[in-house]
């Protein structure tokens, strides 16, 4: 069954809960329908995208702070036509205590048919899928998995270069270990043939060299050279006194990037970041509005791929 | 008061079953022993245990009681100063093991209290304390020697043992205070 | 398949048993026997076959095996404070239908076990129980790691070891303190070998899975260095040490030194520790010595099973270890390094365990589950039934105090199971209040029949015996 009338098969899994559900070619004919959404949505006639939620409600269910993603998903959900509840966690009986399987099922009953869930710990969404009969879309779950991030960042990467992943190299800088952008993306940048290179402390990147197609550097000299772009990630910082470095100064001296490190990279290499940014920190301000970065079309590609996955979703 | 149920009525029966057995066997039998609750709640729970025994052992353990209030200097300061209104129905108690019963055990002032109350009253072997829970916080060296349950608890708590001869009802309850 | 309808419990209190179980396979790990014979039990004791009486009740014992009484080490009953995980009644029963006919209570209960009294009022329970109920008391006083419990006090309240499980000892002054104090009277302090800064925010073995699944990974250092500061702290002092639930072949290779060098240390490791692996927590469902599943080839390549990935029953202190340690344990066991086999038998409530992997409360059931994991292993090949039994049942007896014999004139303190037959795991089949293991729903070998302790049945799974 075409998805949107774009030409697009769905799926015949329920839930998206990490992108190591996908295939190479159901990630290309993903990214390849969420840019054709996104020309839509420009040109301002979605066509039958409209309704392809339409009696269809969907419910926010986001245990940690996040607006971004969360209006993201939400814009998404009503392009499509569906009806959106947003849980908001803070005052909802789940503040109060009552346990995540509960609320869900609380939700379902009162015929919520797919929940966003961004929850802190990992796993989570796996739980609700096996204890409710909702449909799952993980907006994120502990440290473990942001799928829907991976895809817009692959999108966007695909984009600037050249239409293709195949044969290219990745660096992604930062703290990988707490980072699930970074593993959602260490899935999805391997399966379409690009190598990854992590740079960062060995606390926040070791682990990770037994990951085929990954490898670690040992400086950040080494992660971007030869890289054709570049990914960094937001320093949690308050995992950063006592969790694996010393100081954020000591970090941003040996791993910050800068205009004048970026040029360590392949020429004209795009920087990534998944946002929220700590300028200053893991990057400078002048980087982050500089021309390279494209944080800002990874903003603009989000809402294009949730109504992508959205559409592809079994019913 | 509502609340979390910490205890039901058949997690309360089990704890006291238990106390009971304890109090005997830590006495190694029914000589000497004395209860004495501390009003209001250690009363009919002092009466519960001393009924648990006579089942168990065939024995009649003397039953007393002590009435402890508080003395507030004024109104917005919490209570540091508990007194003894006055020494109800208290048996003999000297060259006996007097065990002390109270439902919750905080501070330990109350306890402190009853203790002077009792050596007042008499010179017993020993004085052992038993209470239903054990909310921690205590500003004076006391030990409870049976307790039902130990439950950690912040100070904006508040622990409540209700029982069906004072307030209907067998359960133990941990709530938020009101704000004062 | 027998039907589950069929089982019944007995209890230590009730009369003697007397029948004949007629050519079942005898193996007794204490003289190294194993036959087919004839075993006779009159008024609860092992019985020469002539002198038997002549109406003698006959069963038939084709096909099955019997085994001295499995004694387990560490078992959590959950009573006083946790009664709706399981009771010392509920607890017994779930031995019973184990093949297990003592079990040793561990102390961490609500309030703990570290007054003579509450030792007494436990073993008060379990008088009438399904299995002879030994307890282990608290090392320290409320499990605090601060003051020692009175060691002597307990010990002659009938304490058969004790132990702040739950946590090591938190400093080595205290451990060497409880060594030195325990020694003289004969019994071990259980140690349960964590080094709470190196484990604290860990949630699983760390690995390649760990890293996969987001978890933050425990390190085998976390064990390691607990076993060594005891080990020097037991040999310096002459107490004697037992560590509990080892999941890692450097502490095992730590253990197999001491004992060479002559120092006072014995070890046990869980049926789970030794057939399963961190893979379990990201969906396989293979034990340790079949094929390794999806995960375990592949930690970074496969799509994790949403009905199985980040179970929390998989969650378990100290965390499933990866294959190779697991296997190292096994050679362990086979080779004697590992004094016995103990279950950490942990139950929990479905809202403990049905939750984030983060918040699941760490543990799982064991009793009923640990001789079938054990036959798995037999029949894979890297364990010998011999040495598998003794590991559950002699082995472990003698490190309380407790003999297994079944020689003609010994109580009858023994287990009958049918290692052909299979059965699935599932709620009613299952004695235990609690049902938090991850072999709900999976088939596995080895169906007890009949378990007598102090010569009474407490378990019949279809022999006719209980009615």
């Amino acid at each position: 069954m075409s998805a949107v009338g774009l030409a697009a098969e769905t799926w015949t899994r329920r839930h998206l809960l990490d992108v190591d559900q996908l295939s190479r070619s159901e990630l290309e004919a993903t990214l390849d329908l969420a840019a054709a959404l996104r020309e839509r949505r420009r040109a301002g006639d979605l066509g039958e995208a409209m309704r392809r939620l339409a009696g269809h409600t969907l419910g926010l269910a986001f245990y940690e702070a996040s607006t971004r993603t969360r209006v993201s998903f939400e814009l998404a959900a009503r392009e499509l036509g569906a009806t959106v509840v947003d849980l908001s966690v803070a005052g909802s009986s789940a503040a109060k205590g009552e346990s995540l399987v509960d609320t869900m099922r609380t939700l379902e009953r009162t015929g919520v048919r797919t929940v966003v869930l961004r929850h802190p710990a990992a796993g989570a969404p796996y739980l609700v899928a096996r204890t409710t009969g909702l449909r799952v879309l993980n907006a994120g779950d502990g440290a473990h998995a942001h799928p829907t991030q991976a895809l817009l960042d692959a999108l966007t990467l695909r984009d600037a270069l050249g239409g293709t992943l195949r044969g290219r190299s990745i660096a992604i800088v930062g703290d990988v270990a707490h980072s699930r952008v970074a593993r959602s993306n260490l899935h999805t940048l391997t399966r379409l043939g690009a190598r990854v290179v992590l740079g960062g402390p060995p606390a926040w990147v070791a682990a990770f060299q037994h990951w085929p197609g990954v490898n670690v550097a040992a400086s950040l000299h080494d992660a971007l050279r030869g890289a054709d772009a570049v990914m960094t990630l937001r320093v949690q910082l308050e995992r950063a006194a006592g969790g694996g470095i010393g100081s954020l100064r000591e970090y941003t001296r040996r791993w910050g990037l800068d205009e004048e490190r970026m040029s360590w990279a392949r020429a004209r290499a795009p920087l990534l970041h998944p946002g929220p940014t700590n300028e200053g920190i893991e990057l400078t301000a002048e980087l982050a509005a500089s021309e390279r970065s494209l944080i800002g079309r990874q903003v603009s590609n989000g809402v294009a791929v949730r109504m992508a996955v959205l559409s592809l979703l079994a019913d | 008061m509502s609340g979390r149920q910490i205890m039901g009525a058949d997690d309360l029966r089990r704890a006291l079953v238990r106390i009971a057995h304890e109090i005997v066997e830590g006495n190694g039998g029914t000589d000497g022993l004395v209860m004495v609750g501390v009003h209001s709640r250690g009363v009919p729970l002092a009466e519960r245990l001393a009924v648990m025994i006579r089942e168990h052992e065939g024995v009649d353990v003397p039953v007393g009681s002590l009435d402890i209030t508080y003395y507030r200097d004024d109104l917005t300061k919490i209570a540091h100063a508990p007194i003894v209104k006055r020494s109800e129905a208290m048996p003999d108690v000297t060259d006996k093991t007097v065990v002390l019963v109270d439902d919750v055990l905080f501070t330990g002032r109350t306890v402190r209290a009853a203790l002077d109350a009792i050596t007042d009253h008499g010179r017993p072997t020993a004085v052992r304390l038993a209470v239903v829970v054990d909310r921690g916080h205590r500003e004076l060296p006391i030990r409870p020697d049976h307790v039902g349950k130990n439950l950690p608890t912040s100070l904006d708590e508040n622990v409540q043992v209700r029982l069906s001869e004072t307030d209907g009802v067998d359960e133990v309850l941990i709530a938020r205070s009101p704000a004062r | 398949m027998v039907g589950h309808t069929t089982a019944r419990f007995g209890a230590l209190t009730d009369a003697p048993a007397t029948f004949l179980l007629a050519g079942v396979r005898v193996v007794d790990p204490a003289n190294g026997s194993d036959a087919v014979r004839d075993l006779a039990i009159v008024d609860g004791r092992i019985a020469e076959s002539r002198d038997l009486p002549d109406d003698i009740r006959r069963l038939d014992g084709q096909g099955l095996v019997v085994a001295p009484g499995f004694c387990d080490l560490h078992t959590h009953l959950r009573e006083p404070g946790m009664e709706g995980a399981e009771t010392v009644a509920s607890g017994a029963r779930a031995a019973a239908h184990g093949g297990f006919t003592a079990v040793c209570a561990m102390p961490n209960t609500d309030p703990a076990l570290d007054e003579v009294a509450r030792v007494a009022w436990v073993t008060t329970l379990g008088r009438d129980a399904s299995a002879r109920v030994r307890v282990t008391a608290a090392a320290t006083q409320g499990r605090a790691g601060e003051a020692l419990a009175d060691f002597g006090d307990l010990a002659a309240g009938g304490a058969v070891a004790f132990s702040d499980d739950g946590a090591a000892l938190p400093t080595a002054r205290i451990a060497r303190s409880a060594l030195e104090a325990i020694g003289p009277l004969g019994l071990p302090l259980i140690e349960h070998p964590e080094d709470p800064t190196l484990a604290s925010g860990t949630l699983m073995r760390a690995g390649p899975v760990a890293t996969r699944l987001g978890l933050a990974g425990w390190p085998p250092s976390a064990e390691l260095l607990v076993v060594q500061r005891d080990i020097a702290l037991a040999e310096e002092t002459g107490g004697r040490l037992h560590l509990t639930h080892l999941s890692t072949a450097a502490a095992l290779d730590a253990v197999r030194r001491a004992k060479d060098r002559g120092v006072r240390v014995t070890c046990d490791v869980t049926p789970h520790h030794l057939s399963m692996s961190d893979a379990w927590v990201a969906g396989d469902r293979t034990f340790n010595w079949d094929e390794p599943g999806p995960t375990e080839s592949e930690p970074f390549g496969e799509a994790l099973d949403p009905l199985r990935a980040y179970d929390g029953t998989c969650r378990v202190n100290p965390p499933l270890p990866c294959r190779e340690d697991a296997l190292a344990l096994i050679r362990g066991v086979a080779d004697g390094t590992v004094d016995a086999i103990a279950t950490d038998h942990a139950p929990h409530p479905p809202e403990r365990t049905l939750v984030e992997f983060a918040e699941a409360a760490p543990g799982m059931i064991g009793l009923e589950t640990a001789l079938s994991l054990g036959l798995a292993a037999v029949e894979a090949g890297c364990l010998s039934l011999a040495g598998l039994l003794a590991a559950m049942s002699t082995r472990p007896a003698a490190l309380i105090g407790e003999e297994r014999s079944l020689r003609p004139g010994a109580e009858a303190d023994l287990v009958v199971f049918d290692p052909a037959d299979r059965w699935r795991v599932e709620r009613d089949w299952l004695a235990s209040l609690s049902t938090n293991t991850p072999l709900m729903g999976m088939t596995i070998p080895g169906v007890v029949r009949l378990t007598l302790a102090n010569g009474r049945v407490t378990f019949d799974e279809g022999m006719g015996l209980l009615v």
